[in-house]
């Protein structure tokens, strides 16, 4: 089959949709099958948390397709993960209808707040799923097109590259922050209802959420993988290693970049669109410059360059963080720091690396 | 190949799964009680002091015996100034921990955050912030400052005994600025000040750089009227806004700016001498002088083991708000969240400024206004208090959207939205 | 006719006299002390226009004791005190005698309350009586103080003051301040000779009163001449507001450069992206309020000896990181920023548990308070003042190093060729560590000037990090006067775009003009030349 040979030769992608593939399977069971006196029974909140950790993976598996085998580091990516999350929230807002605490059929309550007579373009149609589920995607895209159009035909390469991605998602997140920009601000957009009439709080919801997210997931890293098998991710790996001789060799270097560039930024904006109904709120804060650093930091942890990695690697920090923002909240960062500074220094190719010496090993 | 990783997989899955899901079984013998409050990022700053306060509420409680014959217990997590970050560790602490109440949240997003996860998970919040008002939820309780019992009495006192004519409206470009400066804009317009008389700002979050905003507010009011600026400029941007006007020579005898986010603890980490005289308008001050205050200030030296750290509004808020949930427990005779609500409804616990404040039906409280001028040490000197206590108001009268709405959460209304001109009650999650 | 004026001046000196003599008994005296006891501030300001008038020889002390909040009295028997605090206690003097009383606690005594209104109107009674002093200063500053607030039987104080003063300042002012007398009544020549006496003054009430003729007068020919005379003002109001902006413009580079110069140096000549870099300016600042709280008694000293502290304090801290963590990923720059950004964390959590997440206290030593008036409508605000030629101090210091001496001289080997410069000898480690000492010093040192500006708190190096890299980038990477002019011309353009577009959507420009920049000059304002280019 077309899975099987694309997972030929790569144990890392196997185990990972094998994990998926278990973890689809039990969840829901665990959840809603499963009695809640169980010892065995998984919690929504668990369930959530899951769901949150693999938009995660999903957003580090395409940074990790820019960075491992295109050498670009991009610092920006959490902006089109936002972009995708405010697509997906501005359709989230529409559904909630004359549900508000205004009641206003068409105006969302931030809107009615700000006197806002009717809706903005920019808004309009949103009430529609299959634009909002185009404008998941294209948003992101066409924004990095643009931003790589301009970026790559220049060669900006390297810090230079990194520091304007940077540049652009702080821009970003300025702009959302005004509350003339009709975003809702500071507060973002929040107090959701349902989707596609499913009631965002029921558990079934929770537990679709989480099937359509370990779904994105699977796929996502299966035609990330297909990329970096084809040709055009060897050329994008010799790209990486020596840009000037592919250059010479005659390629054009920068139109490379530039799909790559912008098929990451789309599933960023997927990543994104699923992650705000698990959360439950998107606000400006997700553009915020710290947050792209620690993309590139989950996928540094996990080993670069190998895709499952990112994912692993994804899920590992939001885990620890999870769990120490729980059992030591006042000294959390210490050991979220020590974590950062051990793996770079003591695990160059992250986690993956250390499992593969290992096997090499023995 | 797949099928043989699948089985190896799966144990690992599983463990990961048990893990994750935890231990649920609640100790029998304690009732928990959460503590939602950012220990790191951006509003540590604030939120540490309030975390600190529940805990010693909490051991002051256990050793009057504790609740209903058991122990409180303090579960606290950090939501680490992260927005989504708060909506997921309020359900964990309900869903995981099972508290039967969370004291936390200080920033009005951080409140609509975790509100679907409280209503959806029939929870209890007391939120001990000055907020923005425009909204009443069933789960949450509002013992803060709505803009009724902060704003306007400053905005009346400034217009009354001061004789201001000319008013800026300074603040930082988030929803509690927007809606305050909305009400007070059309507050002031229906006493008759003029549109031109009204100068509105917004800077964003953590602004420093105060050059060009001062030299405006300085022009604006050398027209030859009186001018007073208000300001809802939020924490950390205050220092350089203070310093940059002391420095541009407005002083507090010409240009007086009342504050409704500076208090005792924002001052005690700032040069104060630039701020004297300036105002501030909360429902308590350290200086008050009342016997249940010295008590309250001398409690938490000796928790705190620090004789220099000060006391604010936003304690004392969560000092009511703990103490009315312990009363309403002992009333209703379980920690059981619906039964709270109803008991708690009426129920009178002392402030610290020598008064009784009521849980009213729209979940906020009643409470004095102070109005305090800054001293050297840090502290206000009290100009100015209303003559009895205000009862906050969810829904302001001066909003064209939120006139005709009222909440009120006893049977058989029964709605934290209710439209009087319609007969509707919306926007209600259950 | 002719003896109307006569007249009423017979009947008002009869009524003045007549209170005189009503105040001048014990009567009044207990009356005032009454009203200022009062929790009223109708009564208090009542109380303070009958201790003006009061022949009393000791209103002046009372008045000035009541302005600095040390007028107090004694709960048993209501007397008036003057109270000063000393240690936990208070050592009290009567107010009327002036007797001094011994130490008392402070439940035994009642400040007397006064607010913004009161203390206003007392410092103008106490100009009036300021109105004669020996000092010219003092005399300009009471004049000064009654601009615009215009007082019962002001003008005649005024014009025996004017026909006794020499000093010249003194007697422009006190032109100045009759003329503003003259604007509001009179007959019309007197008002058009006003005009043209505040012509070209910038003073802002003339501004408001000027406008109200323009729009209130009856006669057309005052109402010309205020125009014309308005006018001319705010031509001269818009050259000041230009000169304003572009102080600010400066003073906010100024800040840009200070940030980003040791970044400069360790991102730019060294390669290493250092996200720690924020908390290592964190540090100075910290370091500042340390010292501040070591020498309490020399606070207007103590920002000397905080530069070298901080100096010495983030240039070891950066020396530590070279060491143990930089050092091994040279050559793997973006890996740089992870373990850095990592460090950052550290830096940030540890100073919350050291010194709390509150942020700290540090005082601005009265020499950097308050601004230089160059007129009524522009002043420079001495700590900026201070703060830019600081930035320049520092600049100039640093490029001395790097071009004059051998450390200098072998850090420029370095970068420009690590492999030659070993081999001619050169020990490229202790180079690197020096270097990365000198930078992280250099941000420490910017911390001492943030102090002086902003919070200093856990947050303080998040909110110049991502600046310091734009000023970096877009002056060129690896050259120092790039960083220089770049940053100089960022604070600028923000300044001079706030006023109209506000302050976030000019950062915003900002932003994106740089985005757009370096598409058209991929390596900054100022490339590196030559062969360390390509690295």
């Amino acid at each position: 089959m077309f899975i099987m040979r694309i997972l030929k030769n790569d144990p890392g992608g196997q185990i990972l949709m094998s994990l998926l593939l278990i973890a689809l399977l039990v969840v829901p069971v665990l959840n809603l099958v499963v009695p809640e006196s169980s010892a065995l029974h998984l919690s929504t909140y668990s369930v959530t948390l899951l769901g949150k950790y693999l938009t995660y993976a999903l957003l580090a598996v395409a940074v990790d397709l820019v960075w491992g085998y295109l050498g670009i580091l991009s610092l920006g990516h959490a902006a089109f993960f936002a972009l995708g999350g405010y697509a997906m929230g501005m359709y989230l807002m529409r559904q909630i209808g004359d549900r508000g605490v205004y009641g206003n059929p068409v105006l969302p309550d931030f809107m009615v707040f700000l006197n806002y007579t009717e809706l903005p373009w920019f808004w309009q149609g949103f009430d529609m799923f299959w634009l909002a589920t185009i404008m998941i995607v294209l948003v992101p895209g066409v924004l990095a097109y643009v931003f790589g159009w301009l970026a790559f035909r220049s060669r900006v390469t390297g810090v230079y590259l990194s520091i304007i991605t940077q540049a652009l998602t702080y821009a970003l997140m300025l702009a959302f922050f005004r509350n003339e920009m009709g975003f809702g601000g500071n507060n973002g957009l929040t107090d959701f209802k349902d989707l596609l009439g499913f009631d965002l709080h029921a558990d079934s919801t929770r537990i679709g959420l989480f099937i359509a997210s370990a779904l994105a997931l699977g796929f996502g890293y299966l035609v990330c993988r297909a990329i970096v098998k084809s040709k055009l991710g060897r050329v994008a790996v010799a790209i990486r290693d020596a840009e000037d001789r592919t250059r010479f060799i005659g390629y054009r270097v920068e139109y490379v970049k530039l799909a790559l560039f912008t098929f990451s930024a789309a599933l960023a904006g997927i990543a994104g669109a699923l992650y705000v109904p698990q959360v439950g709120i998107i606000n400006p804060g997700e553009f915020s410059p710290l947050n792209s650093i620690e993309v590139v930091i989950w996928v540094a942890v996990g080993g670069r360059g190998t895709l499952y990695g990112a994912a692993a690697g994804a899920v590992l920090v939001n885990y620890a963080k999870t769990y120490f923002t729980g059992a030591f909240p006042e000294v959390w960062l210490f050991a979220l720091g020590a974590l950062f500074v051990l793996s770079t220094l003591y695990l160059p190719k992250g986690l993956v690396g250390v499992l593969k010496r290992q096997r090499a090993s023995s | 190949m797949l099928a043989l990783n699948v089985l190896k997989k799966t144990a690992v899955g599983l463990a990961a799964a048990a893990v994750l899901s935890g231990s649920a079984q609640a100790a029998g013998d304690t009732i928990k009680v959460g503590v939602l409050h950012s220990l790191s990022g951006t509003m540590a700053i604030s939120e540490t002091t309030l975390k600190d306060t529940v805990l010693m509420l909490v051991e002051e409680q256990n050793k009057k015996g504790g609740l209903l014959g058991k122990k409180l217990e303090a579960i606290v997590v950090d939501p680490a100034s992260n927005w989504p970050l708060f909506a997921e560790k309020a359900r964990e602490l309900i869903e995981k921990e099972k508290v039967s109440a969370v004291f936390g949240a200080w920033t009005s997003v951080s409140r609509k955050s975790v509100l679907p996860v409280f209503e959806e998970l029939n929870n209890l919040l007391f939120y001990p912030v000055q907020y923005e008002g425009e909204e009443s939820s069933k789960n949450v309780f509002y013992t803060g400052a709505a803009p009724n019992t902060q704003a306007i009495p400053a905005v009346d006192y400034l217009m009354n005994d001061i004789g201001v004519k000319r008013w800026v409206l300074e603040g930082t470009d988030y929803v509690y600025p927007r809606t305050t400066n909305k009400i007070l804009e059309a507050y002031l317009k229906a006493k008759g000040v003029s549109e031109k008389d009204i100068l509105i700002n917004y800077t964003p979050f953590g602004f420093s750089d105060w050059q060009s905003e001062v030299s405006r507010i300085k022009k604006f009011g050398s027209a030859g009227k009186k001018t007073a600026v208000v300001s809802t400029v939020n924490g950390d941007a205050n220092v350089p806004f203070y310093k940059e006007l002391g420095n541009q020579g407005v002083s507090a005898e010409n240009i007086p700016v009342i504050a409704f986010s500076v208090g005792e603890e924002e001052l005690s980490g700032i040069d104060t001498k630039p701020l004297v005289g300036h105002l501030a308008a909360w429902n308590y001050f350290m200086s008050v002088d009342s016997e249940e205050n010295t008590a309250f200030i001398d409690a938490w030296h000796a928790y705190i083991k620090d004789k220099k750290r000060v006391t604010n509004d936003p304690m004392e808020a969560t000092y009511i708000g703990f103490n009315m949930w312990v009363e309403a427990v002992k009333k209703a005779g379980t920690t059981d969240a619906t039964a709270v609500q109803e008991a708690i409804i009426g129920i009178a616990v002392p402030n610290l400024s020598g008064g009784l404040s009521a849980m009213m039906p729209n979940h906020h409280i009643t409470k004095p206004v102070l109005i305090g001028e800054i001293q050297a040490d840090g502290q206000f000197e009290i100009v100015w208090e209303t003559s009895g206590l205000v009862a906050g108001d969810a829904w302001s009268d001066y909003l064209p959207g939120s006139k005709d709405i009222i909440a009120d959460w006893r049977a058989p209304l029964s709605c934290g939205n209710y439209n009087v001109k319609t007969g509707k009650c919306s926007g209600q999650n259950f | 006719m002719r003896h109307w004026p006569k007249i009423l001046i017979l009947l008002l000196s009869l009524l003045f006299t007549q209170t005189d003599v009503a105040i001048a008994g014990d009567d009044s005296l207990h009356q005032i002390q009454v009203l200022l006891i009062s929790n009223n501030f109708v009564e208090k300001t009542q109380a303070v226009s009958l201790l003006a008038l009061h022949s009393h020889p000791r209103t002046e002390e009372i008045l000035k004791a009541f302005l600095e909040g040390e007028l107090y009295y004694r709960k048993s028997d209501k007397l008036l005190l003057i109270a000063k605090k000393q240690g936990r206690q208070y050592s009290i003097s009567d107010a009327l005698t002036g007797d001094e009383l011994g130490v008392v606690k402070k439940r035994e005594i009642k400040k007397i309350r006064s607010n913004n209104a009161l203390r206003k109107k007392i410092r103008i009674v106490l100009a009036r009586k300021e109105l004669n002093s020996v000092d010219p200063t003092v005399r300009y500053q009471a004049v000064n103080a009654m601009l615009g607030n215009p007082d019962v039987g002001i003008t005649s104080q005024l014009q025996d003051r004017l026909k006794l003063e020499r000093d010249q300042k003194v007697r422009n002012i006190l032109e100045l301040a009759l003329a503003i007398t003259r604007l509001e009544g009179g007959e019309k020549e007197d008002r058009l000779s006003a005009v043209a006496a505040v012509s070209g003054s910038l003073e802002p009430v003339i501004r408001s009163k000027l406008e109200s003729i323009v729009v209130d007068d009856p006669i057309e020919e005052v109402r010309v001449a205020a125009k014309e005379s308005l006018n001319k003002i705010s031509a001269k109001l818009q050259f000041y507001s230009f000169l304003e902006t572009l102080f600010f413009g400066l003073s906010l580079g100024s800040v840009l450069v200070l940030a980003a110069i040791g970044l400069a140096i360790t991102f730019g000549v060294m390669g290493v992206i250092n996200m720690a870099h924020g908390e290592l300016i964190m540090l100075g600042a910290y370091t500042t309020y340390v010292i501040q709280k070591a020498m309490p008694e020399f606070i207007g000293v103590s920002i000397l000896f905080a530069i070298p502290a901080a100096f010495i304090v983030s240039g070891l801290v950066g020396i530590l990181i070279e060491q143990t963590v930089i050092r091994h990923l040279y050559g793997r720059a973006l890996e740089t920023l992870l373990a850095t950004f990592g460090i950052s964390l550290i830096l940030q959590q540890a100073v919350r548990s050291i010194f709390s997440p509150l942020n700290r206290s540090v005082v601005t030593p009265d020499w950097m308070s308050g601004s230089l008036e160059i007129n009524s409508v522009l002043s420079l605000t001495y700590n900026r003042l201070y703060i830019i030629f600081f930035c320049l101090l520092v600049f100039v210091i640093l490029f001395l190093i790097l071009k004059r001496t051998s450390l200098g001289l072998q850090v420029r080997a370095v970068t420009q060729n690590r492999a030659m410069a070993r081999a001619m000898g050169v020990r490229s480690s202790w180079v690197d560590a020096m270097t990365f000492g000198l930078g992280s010093g250099i941000a420490g040192v910017a911390g001492v000037a943030l102090s002086q500006l902003t919070n200093v708190g856990p947050n303080l190096g998040q909110a110049y990090i991502v600046d310091s890299f734009m000023v970096v980038v877009f002056g060129g990477v690896g050259n120092l006067a790039g960083t220089l002019i770049s940053g100089f011309s960022l604070g600028i353009a923000n300044q001079f775009l706030e006023p109209w577009v506000g302050a976030v959507l000019a950062k915003i420009f900002i932003l994106i003009f740089i985005i757009l920049f370096i598409q058209k000059r991929p390596r900054g304002l100022f490339p590196q030349k030559g062969r360390s280019a390509e690295g």
